[in-house]
């Protein structure tokens, strides 16, 4: 059974210097709730797995503005000035890794993996340093799995057994990321009793789940004003 | 040849890039210019469009007071999922973009060269996005299109011999479609397939940073 908790008592668990991933595509299915209690309680030093660093002010990108972070691994941070100036300060280091390859990184680590085989990043500079592999005549290079100290996720739905159900594109890289780390904290607008959500509606098995923290409904901010 | 402003040539390379799409395509179509081919879809068919922040079957952006905050494009912009499509995650998503089963992608560039060579995803010093799924997509499409304007605003090539700017992709890139001219990558070089009309062949090499192959006849683009 996932514990319900509030998110401050959630983020308690959360030590500074912990490598933290979170979900959410450009702040669309971010805990934006966990991230807000994170940026309350003062974190910092975090090494962040994120696809992104979202925009000033919503999803990562309170983190980094708060500056929680010393280390960000993601695929993009073109939306977030306030990122880039960190970066050319040498506040925070930058990691960056095709989208794709990210999200594999972190699937290997979930499911038991030694690394991923992909053609993303042959003949670039992201081939630098890393074992190249010829299968069937084609060029693959090794990129090895991506672990966490805690993964914090959004979903629409839970029940009391942390059963998940993610909305539309706010599922992007919610479900992997609950299978990659020591400590798995969902961010649900509802929580449901157990036997509420149809075992074959699943989409992330409570099994992965360990704390859920309840919003009742999250302000999300005007989309139309985000950049 | 007359002048065109930026947002004619816009429309054009649009328009032409519209003419390589097929019916029943799965199809990716990247921030900015390529984003405007779904606007001149032909008559007759119909594509799915590949959102890689989670889904097929990407629609037209909402009506004002319609917007869903859980239905975004690859840009975060307020979108619509058409009746057929379907959400997953950014594995599968990813899976779609690498695993052969995106048919096509139109992307933007920052250079491409003679070789399939593509660099558009950062300037050393400058601006450093990040290179998002482009990578990915790059590698993973069935076929590639540069969709871009000729020559940067100072005139000078975007289309060169070698790409100078780290590349997001080596050898991918299958066709490119200019508001001048469409010229196909082949393993002997750059071939002119077509120009715009009132341009000719050799207005395209003298803005073109690579040697084009010039056939007897080049078919005039149909925009």
């Amino acid at each position: 059974m996932a514990i319900v908790v509030t998110a401050g008592e959630a983020v308690s668990r959360i030590e500074d210097g912990m490598t933290v991933m979170t979900g959410g595509f450009l702040g669309v299915g971010t805990p934006e709730v966990l991230l807000d209690a994170l940026v309350g309680r003062g974190a910092k030093k975090l090494t962040l797995i994120s696809n992104d660093t979202a925009f000033p002010g919503r999803g990562n990108g309170k983190l980094v503005e708060a500056g929680c972070l010393k280390k960000v691994i993601a695929s993009h941070i073109g939306t977030n000035p306030i990122t880039q100036q960190q970066m050319k300060e040498k506040i925070l280091e930058v990691v960056l890794i095709p989208q794709g390859t990210l999200a594999e990184r972190i699937r290997a680590a979930g499911a038991g993996l030694g690394g991923i085989l992909t053609p993303t990043g042959v003949g670039t500079e992201i081939e630098k340093e890393k074992t190249v592999l010829t299968i069937d005549g084609r060029r693959y290079l090794l990129e090895v799995p991506l672990y966490a100290d805690v993964a914090l996720i959004k979903a629409h739905l839970a029940d009391e057994a942390g059963n998940l159900v993610y909305k539309r594109s706010a599922r992007n890289f919610n479900p992997v990321m609950a299978m990659a780390a020591s400590l798995v904290i969902a961010q649900v607008d509802r929580v449901l009793p157990v036997g509420s959500i149809d075992p074959d509606q699943v989409m992330t098995p409570g099994i992965f789940i360990d704390l859920i923290v309840q919003t009742g409904g999250e302000q999300v901010g005007d989309l139309r004003t985000a950049r | 040849m007359a002048t065109l402003e930026p947002q004619d040539k816009r429309i054009i390379i649009a328009r032409r890039a519209a003419r390589e799409l097929q019916d029943g395509y799965v199809v990716n179509l990247g921030i900015g210019l390529p984003t405007l081919v779904a606007n001149y879809v032909p008559e007759g068919i119909k594509v799915w469009l590949h959102s890689e922040n989670g889904f097929v079957g990407l629609g037209p952006a909402p009506a004002p007071g319609e917007e869903d905050p859980d239905v975004v494009n690859a840009g975060a912009q307020p979108a619509s999922i058409i009746p057929g499509g379907a959400c997953f995650d950014s594995c599968m998503s990813f899976a779609i973009i690498r695993g052969g089963h995106l048919d096509l992608t139109i992307l933007g560039a920052l250079e491409v060269d003679e070789k399939g060579n593509l660099a558009n995803w950062m300037v050393p010093g400058r601006i450093v996005p990040g290179m998002g799924g482009a990578m990915d997509l790059v590698v993973g499409a069935r076929r590639v299109i540069i969709a871009t304007e000729h020559t940067l605003k100072d005139g000078s090539p975007k289309i060169v011999r070698r790409c100078q700017l780290p590349l997001t992709a080596a050898g991918e890139v299958d066709l490119i479609i200019t508001e001048l001219a469409v010229i196909e990558v082949t393993r002997e070089g750059l071939l002119l397939k077509e120009v715009a009309p009132g341009v000719t062949p050799r207005e395209v090499q003298a803005r073109t940073g690579a040697s084009l192959i010039i056939p007897d006849t080049v078919a005039t683009m149909e925009i």
